[in-house]
């Protein structure tokens, strides 16, 4: 447990003296920023002509039409933005060779999984902690429902921590770090896409690519319910990524 | 200290070691020897708990390197060849997470840090960036931190390469001093380093080991004739023949030319028979100047390359 801290300490301090958490924060923040102003600018205008023909003014619910489609951008930033936070995990150690050392330390490998997966989690953290000015912004100047936003938010949490979980993998099989970067993405956005096919597959088929589908568990949670069968799925798929990387660097020591 | 039967490491087909069998005791400096891709690094990989072997046991401090990876790994200090390190760290803040891995407490922590950069000359770039410091001082804070919690094994995998004529005699020194409360391993292409340094040695040649013993043990299995240098003043062609007719010479070879009329010979004679006396006696008998003679020993340089070579005939 020790080391376990020890390896968060030092990643996460490798994060913060490289300029790679502060760039990836400040651009999620100036992304999802720019998207919440034209989302309330839009919101205004529409809540304007409301005004004017009252018939549409029952619909007008500021997280339906603020809120939800920004937690669906602030999702999709993090498809884009999360190979490029896990992809030096444990590419840089190895083409840097301190892969070697690190594993002659007296650590054991689920410590330095679990360190580096925290690390980066800790970093998405510090990411989605600064985007809750958006709702504290709603709440100062119109209402804010609290469970739909605390729904959301939990789904962006269990989502990117999936992500992160699954780059943390391909990371642990390559030395180059854009070829980890390259392949986590394709492999989220694939993951993401999956269940639009569902419609082309026959029904048993095309429920099963729903419900492997990323996209599909966050559905729920962005509009205020969380189901036990998301948040199960997002769990087995970090446990079964986690799981994966241990068994690559354990193959990788015994090939040589 | 360290036992090591049958080891074998396959990459792939490639065998990088074949049956390695060596013991080392407590106290002792092995240097280990050998040209590049002999299986070396593979060996001292192997020990340090990196990668297990395909087949073969190796125990250090009575520990199973397979089976007990991580009590290796405590009691082991481990400095790869290429001296791999967190470019972005600084010194301190490296060691400091050494330290944490090693288990010392944070308590002892700080003041064995200082003591560890302080044998190991690092005091002065303690709050430096790792990535900003030049070889040498790289390789000193491996050194240190393969030092850091008083490891009773220490492998080093060619710990001067890189280093300065001075840095070189330091660290060297160091690890001379180290030995007696350590076992030290420490692999190295430069010979010379191994007779400074090594209590015994082992020659290792495509993944097997050819010879191992003492420097001096060596020195004398393979020595079958004693050169002594000359270097003379005096008509090169009758200089060189006189000294052919000394008793128990076998024979004598003319080399350069140093100044004018001043060259150097190299006189080899039967191994148990000293016959610097009777040159002497010649050289001054026919008044010539002798300006140098000194005796040849068989550098283990010289044994290397004839092992070596010997091995692929």
């Amino acid at each position: 447990m020790k080391n376990f801290f020890a390896v968060v300490k030092k990643e996460m301090r490798s994060y913060f003296t490289s300029p790679i958490a502060y760039v990836v924060i400040v651009i999620f923040l100036v992304l999802s920023g720019f998207f919440f102003y034209s989302g309330i600018a839009y919101f205004n205008l529409v809540s304007l002509q409301a005004m004017r023909s009252p018939y549409g003014a029952q619909d007008l619910n500021i997280t339906e039409w603020v809120l939800r489609p920004l937690f669906g951008n602030i999702s999709i930033f993090m498809l884009l933005m999360m190979p490029l936070l896990t992809m030096r995990l444990f590419s840089e150690e190895k083409k840097g060779g301190t892969f070697e050392l690190l594993f002659t330390y007296p650590i054991k490998d689920m410590e330095t999984v679990l360190g580096k997966y925290a690390s980066c989690v800790g970093v998405f953290i510090i990411m989605l902690l600064a985007t809750l000015i958006y709702p504290l912004l709603i709440h100062k100047y119109s209402t804010l429902e609290l469970g739909p936003a605390m729904s959301g938010y939990l789904g962006l949490f269990l989502m990117g921590s999936a992500f992160i979980s699954l780059g943390l993998f391909f990371s642990s099989l390559t030395e180059n770090q854009i070829v980890a970067a390259v392949i986590s993405f394709g492999a989220l956005l694939l993951f993401w896409v999956i269940g639009w096919s569902s419609a082309l597959a026959s029904s048993k088929t095309g429920s099963l690519l729903t419900q492997l589908s990323i996209l599909e568990h966050f559905g729920e949670f962005s509009k205020g319910v969380i189901d036990t069968k998301d948040v199960i799925y997002y769990l087995n798929f970090i446990i079964l990524s986690l799981f994966l990387t241990m068994r690559s660097l354990e193959s990788k020591r015994w090939r040589g | 200290m360290i036992e090591v039967e049958n080891l074998t490491k396959y990459y792939g087909n490639l065998a990088a070691i074949e049956n390695i069998t060596f013991r080392v005791e407590k106290g002792e400096i092995l240097g280990f020897l050998g040209p590049n891709g002999a299986g070396k690094t593979t060996t001292m990989r192997i020990l340090a708990g990196f990668f297990p072997p395909t087949s073969g046991a190796a125990r250090v401090v009575g520990y199973d390197v397979v089976n007990d990876s991580i009590e290796v790994r405590r009691r082991i200090g481990y400095m790869p060849e290429t001296v791999p390190l967190y470019k972005d760290m600084r010194v301190t803040e490296y060691l400091d997470f050494v330290a944490e891995v090693k288990g010392i407490s944070r308590k002892t922590r700080k003041s064995k840090i200082e003591k560890v950069m302080e044998e190991c000359g690092a005091t002065e770039v303690g709050h430096r960036l790792i990535g900003k410091l030049s070889k040498g001082f790289q390789q000193r804070v491996g050194l240190a931190q393969a030092l850091l919690h008083d490891p009773e094994v220490l492998i080093l995998d060619e710990p001067t390469i890189g280093l300065d004529p001075k840095q070189i005699i330091e660290i060297r020194q160091l690890i001379k001093s180290l030995a007696g409360e350590r076992t030290v391993i420490l692999s190295t292409h430069i010979l010379p380093e191994v007779s400074m340094t090594c209590q015994r040695v082992i020659i290792i040649n495509e993944g097997k080991i050819i010879a191992m013993d003492t420097p001096e043990n060596l020195n004398k299995q393979l020595q079958k004739l004693t050169q002594i240098l000359l270097q003379v003043e005096g008509p090169s062609r009758e200089v060189a023949s006189q000294l052919g007719k000394v008793k128990g010479v076998v024979k004598v070879t003319k080399k350069e030319e140093v100044s004018p009329g001043v060259w150097n010979y190299i006189v080899e004679s039967s191994k148990d028979l000293d016959v610097r006396k009777e040159l002497v006696q010649t050289i001054l008998t026919h008044q010539w100047g002798l300006l140098e003679l000194h005796p040849m020993g068989m550098s283990l340089e010289d044994i290397f390359v004839k092992l070596v070579t010997a091995e692929e005939r």
